[in-house]
């Protein structure tokens, strides 16, 4: 047996309280009361008089036209949009009224909450205080505090790790690449189908330098070898001090010997420019040895490292000051391929 | 201690007294000048130390320190979205006071990790309560009074706030509403701080 609750006869005032996002429609789809919040909504235009068909579209069910569909569907969630700008979207839920008084629809922004209360600037007495919508706007502010000081430790954390990455990467005194770069840049090398050449260079007359001005003196010479070295090759290339007073340079796509020897000599020349260190000159040269990845079937970067070292322990025994180019595969330099000296 | 509370403190610092007095204050604490990560954990010694320093530093008692800090807290334009989150306590001073109740659970809404005191507001009559402060790091009761301060000038109320100490690790803070709209407060947009 259905029973009228005592709630059928609810003031205007009453539903205001409740809903302030609701409006009362008669069955002729006339707009009869809206709810507070809602009436500011389309400030310019009074809502009571026109249709509601007119004011909103109904976009889920689509096939609602009349106010017989909606009857129809009372009970179910609707998604309606505002006619006007900035078209403002709401879900909602409509109930007939008794005694066929037409319909009474209650509305709420649903996910469009954020730019709903910013396009209208509504404030928390505009909703319910049973609402959660305050509690979701809070939530949202909250969240993005949280999210901007996890991008803000995400950005940090990242410079931090480049720069641990450049620090591990480098050698302290001269700021070439280390030994441990290198091994990356070969290992890089050998598994692409890229050619290149591996250049490995000794200081000669160095422990002169350090033995006669000392240390200091050392650091300073291997610092103005390394701005030679930088000076003399191509951003792509790579300069690595491998310790002591031994360089590795590696050439990307280059692999011609008669350029490699070209770039030894000019090398060996400028470092023969004898340098001053407290008034005094510190004179050194340099050993070169040289190999391609053209001379291997497979390159390998030990095998390289290898051959490129016996080369310039030719080039040292045969007097110092000069370059030589590898044999491949690993093999001591025999006496008819030695090279003249080039400086 | 949760970071992002060191990391306030640092902020405070930094930003009231300058860069040079929080580089003071981290030597004197031990840390380095970067400071603390506002998502990362520390332990709770370590923000006694850098009170102490701080206290040593700008030669205020801690307890004024970490008022000072409730104040920055909510009145320095740095921390604006903080003073946002607590506006939507609600739309008076009152209700803003009824609001602190939830204030931890909120917190941990978007904090999960944030640990903050236990508040529980009693009333008194004739706009009088008392907050009740307990299970936080030891005088941050102190810090409660300095953002009660700030907060009772964002809405425009004229307020009477005193720390009356501890009772069993349970700080008193009693409030005296003694006008509720004694100023314009200043303005509270709902949806202003949502970018988009």
């Amino acid at each position: 047996m259905k029973c009228a609750s005592p709630i059928a006869r609810l003031e205007n005032q009453t539903l205001d309280c409740l809903m302030p996002l609701h409006l009362l429609v008669a069955p002729t789809g006339k707009i009869l009361h809206v709810g507070p919040t809602l009436a500011k909504l389309v400030p310019a235009t009074p809502m009571v008089g026109m249709r509601l068909l007119e004011l909103f579209q109904l976009r889920r069910p689509r096939n609602v036209v009349s106010m017989t569909d909606l009857a129809a569907v009372a009970g179910q969630k609707l998604y309606l949009q505002f006619r006007s700008t900035p078209h403002t979207g709401v879900k909602g839920v409509a109930v007939a009224l008794p005694e066929q008084q037409g319909l009474l629809l209650n509305l709420s922004f649903g996910i469009s909450v954020v730019e709903a209360v910013r396009d209208h600037n509504l404030s928390s007495a505009d909703f319910a205080p049973t609402e959660l919508t305050v509690e979701m706007l809070y939530l949202i502010e909250a969240k993005n505090a949280v999210m901007n000081e996890s991008r803000n430790l995400n950005i940090r954390l990242q410079g931090a790790r480049i720069a641990a990455e450049e620090q591990a990467f480098t050698d302290t005194l001269t700021g070439l690449k280390n030994r441990r770069a290198l091994d990356h840049v070969l290992e890089r090398l050998t598994n692409s189908p890229a050619e290149f050449s591996v250049m490995q260079l000794d200081l000669d007359y160095f422990k002169n330098v350090n033995d006669t001005f000392g240390h200091a003196a050392g650091d300073e010479v291997l610092q103005h070898a390394a701005a030679i070295l930088v000076e003399e090759t191509r951003p792509e290339d790579t300069v690595a001090r491998a310790g002591g007073d031994e360089f590795v340079l590696v050439f990307n796509r280059l692999v011609d010997f008669e350029k490699l020897k070209s770039i030894g000599a000019r090398i060996i020349t400028r470092l023969e420019e004898p340098i001053t260190y407290d008034g005094k000159p510190c004179c050194i040269s340099g050993s070169i040895g040289v190999t391609t990845s053209a001379m291997y079937e497979t390159a390998d970067a030990a095998v390289m490292l290898a051959d490129a070292d016996n080369a310039l322990y030719q080039s040292k025994s045969d007097g110092r000051g000069r370059v030589t180019v590898g044999l491949g595969g690993g093999n001591k330099i025999p006496d008819a391929a030695k090279q003249k000296k080039v400086s | 201690m949760y970071g992002l509370i060191n990391r306030s403190i640092q902020c405070f610092l930094r930003d009231m007294y300058g860069h040079e007095i929080w580089i003071e204050v981290s030597a004197t604490a031990g840390l380095g000048p970067d400071g603390f990560e506002a998502l990362l954990s520390y332990e709770d010694e370590l923000t006694d130390k850098v009170l102490s320093a701080a206290s040593l530093s700008l030669e205020k008692p801690v307890n004024v320190v970490l008022e000072d800090l409730g104040t920055y807290l909510v009145s320095h334009p740095n921390c604006e979205p903080l003073r946002r989150l607590l506006r939507f306590g609600g739309p008076t001073f009152t209700e803003f006071l009824y609001s602190l109740d939830d204030l931890q659970g909120r917190a941990k809404l978007a904090a999960p990790e944030i640990e903050l005191p236990l508040l529980d507001l009693h009333e008194n009559g004739s706009g009088n309560f008392t907050l009740y402060c307990s299970r936080g790091h030891r005088g941050f009761g102190n810090v409660f009074v300095g953002i009660l301060r700030a907060m009772a000038d964002d809405y425009g109320a004229l307020v009477m706030l005193e720390h009356l100490g501890s009772k069993t690790g349970v700080e008193n803070i009693s409030i005296q509403i003694l006008e509720s709209s004694f100023a314009k407060g200043k303005s509270f947009d709902l949806g202003a701080g949502v970018a988009g």
